[in-house]
């Protein structure tokens, strides 16, 4: 099994995988990384999104083997203390019901700001809305998401 | 005052003292999610802890751990339960943390989520457990002063010598308080004393949650634990016959691979019907598993017919025109009125197959050895599947233990215990403890699904417009949603309700609101259309027809309160400004009464590039006491997003008993682009205890949904989901 050498969270790790296995197994079978969560495993629910270089993306649906180089966050590594300003904004509004989607969600969040720190309604919901939440709690992300802007 | 006896529970205490000693209640600590937040770092942890009664226990230091009982799925339960236990015990909510309670049938009642139950079944108990620690903490405090209780107040975790100097804390006095006989009477709070019920409080997971922590069942782990995946046939009547295991057994990562068979004898409703032999594939990485089972290849025998949704369709049909009548409500003369009648309005409603969709998918852990078994993970009804594991594996109720996790969600989906048996057969065969994992696939495609459903509505007006008949004939496959003693039953002299039922091999379960999500849809629209014919605003219209029943109702008996129900409906048309119409903006209004609550909702639909949008929502919602009102706001405005969402969007389909939609890509739930702009919540202030709040939210929003769409597109939407209904050439044109 090949080995790579993975920067998660700033620091490296050195990962034994099949190169075909997504990002999303690595860390939770392998890094005890289990903040990014399985949805539905073909891009389409955003539970396991994490930042690559920045961007906002589908842990479930980035093979291993195309990683190596790139700066990957995970939940666990947005913020120290857990206080970046949209998990800040998050509790202020209670948002969670369930909460399994809800660090996708924040991760997403996080990424618009940093390239939009003032998104529209419209912003918001183009860049959100590959992210599910059954439990119907839209309304408080979106209003989460306003609060962030100003922390 | 309220007064309330203990005696049945000072039994259970004392049980619950004996269970804690032997390490089930204190030993569980898997996880340091239990620990609700960040409490620990601003007060002292204890050196030692005092169990006070099942509920409670105090810490040296005056740090309070109050047990949640029952499974959280997203209602809030864990927050709001301990908040009704420190209301009664007099403790600082900032000296509480809380801790998810393991299935204890000797202590706790109703350990279960389901029915919008959990606070209204264990509101008394938490009450109760929170005076007596109250009054034990007095007495020990009492004992040491020697003084009577009645010279002592205790307030925020202090007790005080009501005409003296002399305080102690709870903290302080607590290691006494354990020897204190319990009261076999105990006196409840005013309700218009309480101090924290009312108030908005922060979910107690709320930092464990966005920070990513460990808290669901799929994050559970334990050293020299396996992993495992199960593959059920493909369509619904099949049964596995054979696979080619030799093959998969040699696959990368793979320990195991075998068939189990999951058949209970006297299965209970919340055993699986479906696929009971399945093949597992058990290993050490999920992705290694994942691709074992696309390489199975399995032979299936086909035990019943492989049915579809235009036969689903049929059948419904057929069953309103010639099914047995299994249950009914009979008033007056249907028939004669309904002859008498100058206008007869008649409208048939369908609804599809669902999933439930927890973002969650199924999974649970066993450990089971020769005579015991331990089971970890997130269900709804933890005795239940202690009960059929009990039974499949032919060992003692009281040699299994079941902790409950975290659920990423519930709906219904989780009262059904077959992943848990799974798991634990699983286990079994193994000789190892493991973890079983459901793919998005697995989850969507296994079945217990929400029924379809099909009904027929019928109203008779007279020459003044005065409803005189009513009847309601609905279908299911394979339960009906008629509830016939619900409204109108009781407000129309000539009424009839039927209840028929119809067969499928696709098995169904409760999904949030059962049959209240499809029947308060084509009630509430068919309503607005009966009102329309009739000449009338529809909120004026239902409100006569509650006047009747709150006058001189009709017939023995009916569900509902009509005054409250009509509060309900005055509230929303306060708050909407209903009446004043603006334009460009559609409303409609809907209506509701299930788990014990009644909930009005206004829904405004705007058009955006000549597509309807549901833009705002109004609602008036009777739960009750609100224990933590804007968490019960959040459960409100999620039930609405569901009901819009579902009743918009979603289906399931079949082709040959297999499902259509197996992931995200092709059944599409409500995303954040099409939820509405604000959901605006009011309750209804009474000191009634709290009833349901995690269903009835959800029904009335399909019904306003319905009647807004049609006052902006001219259309009744009588089929789910609407949005493959809505003709937008009209809109357009």
């Amino acid at each position: 099994m090949p080995t790579y050498n993975l920067k998660i969270n700033g620091e490296i790790h050195s990962v034994e995988a099949d190169s075909d296995t997504p990002l999303l197994w690595v860390l939770r079978d392998q890094m005890n990384l289990v903040g990014t969560k399985y949805g539905c495993g073909i891009g389409q629910c955003g539970a396991c999104t994490v930042h690559v270089n920045g961007n906002a993306l589908r842990s479930c649906s980035l093979l291993i083997s195309q990683l190596q180089g790139m700066d990957i966050v995970t939940i666990e590594g947005l913020s120290k203390e857990g206080d970046h300003p949209v998990q800040k904004a998050w509790l202020e509004h209670d948002v969670p019901q369930c909460g399994y989607c809800q660090s996708g969600q924040i991760m997403t969040a996080a990424a618009l700001l940093k390239n939009n720190p003032n998104p529209t309604d419209t912003d918001i919901d183009a860049a959100m809305n590959g992210n599910i939440c059954r439990c119907g709690t839209y309304l408080r992300i979106k209003e989460a998401i306003k609060t962030a802007t100003k922390l | 005052m309220t007064k309330i006896k203990t005696q049945y529970n000072r039994r259970s205490f004392l049980k619950v003292s004996a269970a804690a000693g032997g390490g089930m209640l204190i030993g569980f600590s898997w996880l340091t999610g239990c620990i609700s937040d960040a409490k620990i770092e601003e007060i002292a942890i204890p050196k030692e802890w005092f169990d006070i009664n099942g509920y409670i226990k105090i810490g040296d230091t005056g740090l309070v751990t109050i047990y949640s009982p029952n499974p959280e799925i997203g209602q809030n339960i864990k927050t709001s339960m301990p908040m009704i236990v420190a209301e009664e015990l007099d403790v600082d909510w900032k000296q509480v943390v809380v801790e998810q309670a393991p299935l204890n049938t000797g202590f706790y009642q109703n350990q279960f989520a389901g029915g919008s139950l959990s606070i209204r079944l264990s509101w008394d108990a938490l009450r109760m457990a929170g005076a007596t620690g109250r009054r034990m903490l007095l007495e020990a405090a009492a004992k040491e002063w020697g003084l009577s209780v009645s010279n002592l107040t205790a307030s925020k975790g202090i007790i005080k010598q009501i005409n003296g100097e002399r305080t102690i804390t709870y903290g302080e006095i607590a290691s006494k308080a354990v020897d204190i006989k319990v009261p076999e009477e105990i006196e409840l709070k005013e309700i218009k004393d309480f101090k924290l019920i009312g108030t908005s409080v922060k979910n107690v997971e709320g930092k464990n949650i966005v920070t990513g922590k460990p808290l669901y069942g799929l994050d559970f782990k334990r050293e020299g634990m396996l992993l495992a995946m199960i593959q059920h046939p493909p369509a619904f009547g099949m049964k596995i016959t054979d696979f080619n295991e030799e093959e998969i057994k040699k696959m990368p990562g793979v320990k195991d691979a075998f068939i189990i068979d999951t058949t209970i004898n006297e299965p209970s409703w919340s055993d699986e019907k479906g696929f009971l032999q399945l093949i597992a594939v058990v290993g050490e990485s999920t992705w290694q598993l994942i691709k074992a089972k696309q390489a199975i290849k399995a032979t299936y025998e086909v035990v019943s017919e492989l049915e579809n949704s235009e036969m689903h369709l049929k059948n419904l049909e057929q069953a309103i025109v010639s099914g047995k009548v299994e249950k009914s409500r009979k008033d007056g003369n249907p028939d004669a009125a309904f002859d008498k009648a100058v206008k007869v309005i008649e409208q048939t409603y369908n609804s599809p197959f669902l999933a439930h969709n927890t973002m969650e998918p199924m999974n649970f852990f066993a450990n089971v050895t020769e005579n015991s078994a331990e089971l970890i993970g997130p269900t709804q009804t933890p005795e239940a599947l202690e009960g059929s594991v009990a039974k499949l594996l032919n060992i003692p109720i009281e040699n299994i233990t079941v902790n409950m996790t975290r659920m990423g969600g519930g709906f219904g989906r989780r009262l059904y215990v077959h992943f848990g048996v799974e798991a634990a057969a699983i286990s079994k065969k193994i000789g190892a403890p493991v973890k079983l994992i459901y793919t998005r696939e697995d989850d969507m495609s296994q079945g217990t699904y929400r029924p379809a459903y099909q009904s027929t509505y019928k109203a008779g007006l007279d020459e003044n417009n005065n409803l005189i008949a009513f009847s309601v004939k609905g279908a299911g496959l394979p339960e009906s949603s008629v509830f016939p003693d619900r409204f109108p039953a009781g407000t129309v002299d000539n009424y009839l309700a039927e209840e028929i039922s119809a067969s499928t091999n696709i098995t169904t379960g409760a999904w949030r609101a059962p049959k209240s999500h499809f029947t308060a849809g084509a009630e509430q629209s068919f309503l607005d259309e009966v009102a329309e014919a009739a000449g009338k605003d529809p909120i004026d219209f239902r409100l006569e027809l509650f006047d009747r029943a709150i006058k001189n109702p009709v017939g023995e008996k009916h569900d509902y309160e009509a005054e409250r129900y009509a509060g309900v409906l005055k509230l929303v048309k306060d708050k909407s400004n209903w009446g004043d119409n603006k334009p460009g903006v559609y409303r409609g209004v809907a209506a509701y009464f299930c788990h014990s609550s009644y909930v009005a909702e206004v829904i405004d639909v705007v058009l955006e590039n000549g597509q309807p949008k549901v833009k705002n929502v109004y609602c008036a919602v009777d739960c009750g006491i609100v224990v933590n009102p804007d968490a019960a706001k959040n459960m409100i405005q999620g039930g609405v997003i569901d009901g819009i969402g579902h009743a918009m969007y979603s289906q399931l389909t079949f082709n040959n008993g297999v499902v259509n939609e197996k992931n995200f890509d092709r059944y599409q739930l409500m995303r954040h682009s099409q939820a509405p702009e604000s959901i605006e919540v009011f309750f209804v202030k009474n000191e009634i205890a709290p009833t349901g709040l995690g269903e009835p939210g959800l029904p009335p929003a399909v019904g306003a949904l319905a009647n807004a769409l049609y006052k902006a597109t001219g259309q009744r939407l009588t089929t789910q989901p609407f949005a493959n209904h809505i003709q937008t050439k009209k809109l357009l044109g």
